[in-house]
């Protein structure tokens, strides 16, 4: 059972009081779009074997979303922000670099 | 024979003799004795049959590991099956019945299992129970269900008479396990200040080392574990629990601990069990190790016992498992056992060392005693039925031929031991194999990572695979110290006390005895006692084609007991390995899974049971609704009245009777679970006018617009009215089951899409009572009460205003889910009660009843209007229900939009809304297919459509429906066929979905 960070009340949540919110930077597609762009956008998703982006919400505790970076395999969590972004913070991306140098997600390394 | 001896005993009071039965038999033992002892004492060796083969078994361990004495305990509510005498503590009055044969203990007729054996080998009933496939249901099932289990579950008419909680701790160290490795650990890390909780699944501090002998800092390890204990006591940073298992570990810090508060003392006050819901900053494992048996012919035979646990009936509870006992072994270890046994005044008959130069200086100490030694000597076969009798002795280095017979009536048995990594694997640390003591043991360079993707869990002391009191102690007072310093404190230096103990020689790896056994022999040789699975069944597994160990356990069910193979899993695979000739660390072990030993049902649900299970949401006047009649219909976590019973009706008369009535009269309808959130800010209208299908920033301040929302993927999720409270305010209402996640939907949106809209979403749902006032006679009950005009002219269809009714503060909302005049009126939630009274006082006139869900739901469908949940389900657009009308042309965008633009939502061939009525006036089935031509890839009739909505309408004395047709709106007057489960067919001719007052002319008076 997991425990992240919140990164607006700065408590320590257990698993049980987060609501999980699959991948975090995915770009909405509304009217307009190709066939295509909508398709990525409702449906293709990441599936990696370590580095992830993910959205959560402090769902019994202050309600605000979240986005965590955490390895998928060993469960390392690199960091908590804002998910009032549309990319990774810089602090994020080094805190990975270190303990994973190389990586990359989607269009991020 | 076992007996009772008249010295040692360091676990017993002599002084407090305690009754007990075994199988009605009355029997008496001393506190202190576990149930196990006890039986011992009494000489009860065989205590139960096996699964499989019905053979007779006793006592083995003396512990968690025991797989043989599983009994059933207590009586009537507080009956639990597969109880291990081992760990069950005995007290005053306790019951036990032993398991698993027909009529009786000592003559079964299941064991003519074992006669069958050679016919019931590895896979018996993967080969056996797959032809003919007619066969499945009523032959086979029944026969495996008959076999399966062990114990008698509980009769189901019992409930658990015992409460049970749950412990929520932080902690910065755990330390599992209070033997001296867990004890040392808990001090040294305790001594940094951190935080540290100490659990020990058995009654007592010290593990068995006490037992093991040796001494620390040259005096017996009896006065270390007391110092040790006395100290951590006096530390306020230390908490301690005896009878508290840790039962997994699990990912992040966190760990289950299963404390048994009064399995010991049943009369005592409080809670049964406790669960302990730990996070800790690091764990340490100090979980001692489990000695493995010897696998040679006839080692099931109750009176062969692990070498060890003979050693700690004698010592901790003055038990002689019998009187002339021999020893085998392939290490040093048994000798203590012999040693023991002799000074104890039993007859140590022979010890047998599979080693053919024996063993070192604790041999010497055994032949000094008069114990005789035959190195390099293995147990071809012991003989017995219910007991040994004798063994059959032979060269270890050979197939089991030129015996000697040794009378005996106890077997001590060692092959090494292994240390328990049961919870460092739980969570992914991983093992390796240790060539020297040929046992797997943790990896310290590969733990189980934390979120800082560090190790988070250390092992101590025999955990680790140091298996000597020096070791274990160095190991352990190491891993205390690591363990604080890795959870951010500074651990202390001090001195280590030294442990000292007599050396041991090399042990030897024998998996099989003797080396080359023939296969009657490994026919006789079991690996699981529990499961009943032997040497040869892994061979037959291997022979077969089953290479990987998860495959082999599941074939031959080896390690699949309630006991997860705690003794069987490492010869097992050593076994499998040889076959497969390959080396055991390539083999692997299977996965280590929680809990480690099983905990009970009622730990897990803790409090949650009965009325705390899950909380009830109950409106402001649902004692009312008790008091009069309502039969309860949960809808989320709220109960709703389906409908209001008076003496004598049934329920189906009750409704219609509130049918005819709000049509003809006056309803009330308790609407206060329907969600309100009120969306308010300067962008609150370009915000609504996302959320929703419609245009909502248009209207009107005063005005009512119903509004439908779509999920992204464009299908259907909630509906609603909304109001324009101000200019920069909205109320949104949802369904009931909608409040908390349309809220949560919005604010998602609200945080991550839109996070610079200046707009806020408040869920005040809970803070209005809410009265549907509905049927002819709503104006007139509400001008009685007086107060606001609701005339047609003042408040219109569709319109909302504030005001007083009666002495109430009051919104009144003129909106319509019946097709009635009809006034819903929000009052604050405190004032619910005695505004719903008024309405009931001044609604006698006006032939007021209230009315339920079921009558809502019947008002509704009339009118043709949808309901989420029955109409849609998921995968249904507006477009699908006729509901184009509500979805704006103008917005350029709105969640769903696009999605509805996809191919599939745009097919002309979406099945489509339409009433559907019954050609003989009955009620269709709900969720009932209509058929068309031809059949499916499976032969089934093909589907053209469903019924969405069915019910009985007493207003037109027939059965009405609505459902989602293939070109339906197109196929008006058409009859379709729709098969019922039992071999009718209904017909329903399609017609519209509004079959009451099309035109509406009831609700815009």
């Amino acid at each position: 059972m997991l425990i992240l960070r919140c990164p607006y009340c700065g408590n320590d949540v257990d698993e049980t009081d987060l609501a999980p919110g699959g991948e975090a930077h995915i770009r909405r597609h509304g009217p307009g779009s190709t066939d295509a762009e909508l398709t990525d956008y409702l449906f293709q998703r990441e599936n990696p074997r370590g580095v992830h982006f993910e959205r959560w919400r402090h769902a019994a505790g202050c309600g605000k979303w979240f986005h965590a970076a955490r390895a998928t395999d060993t469960l390392q969590v690199f960091g908590t922000y804002s998910a009032q972004t549309t990319e990774p913070p810089q602090e994020i991306r080094d805190a990975i670099t270190k303990a994973r140098p190389g990586w990359s997600w989607r269009e991020f390394s | 024979m076992s007996t009772r001896l008249p010295s040692h005993g360091r676990l017993i009071d002599r002084s407090a003799q305690v009754t007990f039965t075994f199988n009605g038999a009355t029997m008496r033992g001393y506190a202190g004795d576990t149930l196990a002892s006890a039986l011992l004492a009494n000489d009860r060796m065989m205590v139960g049959r096996s699964f499989k083969y019905h053979r007779p078994r006793g006592v083995v361990a003396s512990g968690a590991e025991e797989p043989n004495a599983l009994v059933g305990l207590g009586q009537g509510n507080r009956f639990e099956p597969n109880q291990r005498a081992t760990t069950t503590e005995l007290f005053d009055g306790l019951t036990a019945v032993s398991q698993n044969h027909w009529p009786s203990l000592d003559f079964d007729i299941g064991a003519v299992n074992t006669a069958l054996a050679r016919f019931l080998p590895a896979g018996f009933y993967y080969k056996m129970f797959i032809h003919p496939q007619p066969f499945w249901k009523h032959v086979y099932e029944p026969f495996i269900r008959k076999s399966a289990g062990l114990g008698r579950a509980p009769d189901s008419e019992a409930r658990d008479a015992d409460t049970y909680e749950h412990f929520h701790v932080q902690t910065d160290i755990l330390v599992i396990g209070g033997g001296v490795a867990g004890l040392l650990a808990a001090r040294n890390a305790a001594l940094s200040g951190a935080r540290v909780l100490l659990i020990e699944q058995t009654a007592h501090w010290g593990g068995r080392a006490p037992v093991d002998g040796g001494t620390v800092d040259g005096a017996p390890v009896d006065k270390f574990v007391e110092q040790i204990v006395s100290e951590l006591e006096t530390m306020a940073n230390v908490t301690m629990r005896l009878r508290c298992m840790g039962a997994g570990v699990y990912d992040h810090g966190y760990a289950l601990g299963y404390e048994r508060l009064t399995d010991h003392d049943p009369d005592a006050p409080g809670p049964r069990h406790r669960l302990w819901r730990i996070r800790a900053r690091r764990i340490v494992t100090a979980t001692g190790a489990i000695e493995r048996p010897l696998s040679f012919a006839g080692n099931d035979v109750p009176g062969v016992m692990l070498a060890g646990a003979m050693r700690d009936y004698v010592v901790n509870w003055g038990v002689a498992p019998g009187r002339r006992v021999v020893v085998a072994t392939n290490n040093d270890d048994a000798y203590r056992t012999a040693i023991t046994l002799k000074q104890a005044g039993v007859d140590v008959v022979r010890v047998l060392d599979a080693r053919a130069a024996g063993g070192g200086a604790l041999m010497e100490e055994a032949r000094s005693l008069g114990i005789r030694v035959d190195p390099g000597r293995a147990i071809a076969k012991v003989s017995g039925g219910k007991r040994v009798k004798k063994v059959a002795i032979c060269n270890q280095d050979g197939i089991g031929g030129a015996r000697e017979d040794l009378s005996c009536d106890a077997v001590a048995m060692s092959g090494g031991w292994s240390p328990v990594v049961h919870l460092w694997s739980h969570c992914g640390g991983k093992l390796a194999w240790d060539e020297d003591r040929a046992h797997f043991r943790p990896d310290p360079d590969r733990p189980p990572l934390g979120a800082d993707g560090r190790g988070f869990v250390v092992t101590a002391g025999a955990a680790s695979g140091a298996l000597a009191l020096d070791a274990v102690l160095d190991d352990a007072a190491a891993a205390g110290k690591a363990a604080a310093k890795a959870a951010g404190h500074s651990p202390r230096r001090g001195k280590t006390p030294r442990g000292e103990t007599t050396p041991e020689a090399a042990m030897e790896p024998v998996w099989l005895m003797p080396a080359r056994a023939d296969t009657p022999l490994r026919m006789k040789s079991w690996l699981d006692f529990q499961n009943d699975v032997k040497v040869s069944d892994v061979q037959l597994a291997a022979r077969e084609g089953y290479e990987s160990v998860e495959h082999t356990k599941r074939y031959t069910t080896l390690g699949m007991a309630t006991d997860q193979g705690k003794l069987s899993n490492i010869n097992g695979l050593a076994i499998l390995a040889d076959a497969l000739e390959a080396e055991i660390p390539k083999v692997g072990t299977t996965t280590f899974r929680p809990p480690y030993t099983p905990i009970s049902m009622g730990a897990i649900a803790g409090e949650a049971r009965g009325e705390v299970f899950q909380p009830i949401r109950r409106t402001p006047m649902h004692d009312w609704h008790e008091r009069n009649g309502a039969d309860w219909e949960p809808v989320g976590h709220w109960r709703r009245p389906f409908t209001y019973l008076r003496p004598g009706e049934t329920v189906h008369d009750a409704v219609n009777r509130e049918v005819k009535n709000t049509r003809e009269n006056l309803g009330l309808l308790d609407a206060s679970t329907l969600g309100k959130l009120v969306v308010k800010g300067p962008d609150a209208g370009r915000f609504l006018d996302m959320m929703y299908t419609n245009m909502m920033s248009t209207l009107k301040v005063g005005k009512c617009r119903y509004g439908l929302m779509c999920s992204e993927n464009g299908f259907l999720i909630d509906d609603g009215v909304v109001a324009r409270i101000d200019e920069d305010t909205w109320l949104c209402h949802t369904t009931t089951g909608g409040a908390e996640h349309i809220h949560a939907h919005m604010e998602e949106w609200l945080q991550t899409e839109w996070w610079d809209w200046k707009v806020h979403v408040a869920n005040l749902t809970e803070q209005y009572a809410q009265v549907a006032v509905v049927g002819p006679n709503a104006r007139k009950v509400l001008e009685t009460l007086g107060g606001m005009d609701l005339s047609k002219e003042a408040l219109a269809f569709m319109e909302w205003k504030d005001g007083r009714i009666g002495e109430f503060d009051a919104r009144v909302y003129r909106i319509s889910f019946s097709g009635e005049l009809s006034y819903e009126i929000a009052v604050p939630a405190s004032k619910g009660q005695a505004f719903w009274d008024a309405l009931i006082e001044a609604g006698r006139a006006f032939g007021v009843m209230p009315y339920g869900t079921e009558c809502l739901h019947i008002l509704r469908a009339e009118k043709g209007f949808i309901m989420i949940g029955d109409e849609t389900d998921g995968t249904v657009i507006p477009q699908d229900l006729g509901l184009s009308w509500a979805i704006s042309k103008k917005k350029e965008d709105f969640l769903g939009k696009r999605a509805q633009q996809r191919s599939h939502m745009t097919d002309p061939n979406r099945w489509k809304l339409v009433g559907l009525e019954t050609v003989d006036g009955s009620v269709l089935p709900d969720g009932a297919y209509a058929v068309g031509e031809g059949v499916n890839a499976n032969g089934q009739r093909n589907t053209v459509g469903r019924v969405t909505s069915t019910y009985h309408s007493a207003n037109l004395g027939r059965g009405i429906a609505m459902g989602l047709v293939l070109n339906g709106p197109d196929r008006m007057g058409e009859v379709l066929e729709f098969p019922g489960t039992d071999g009718t067919v209904f017909k329903a001719k399609i017609v519209d979905p509004v079959v009451y007052d099309k035109d509406g002319e009831k609700q815009n008076v």
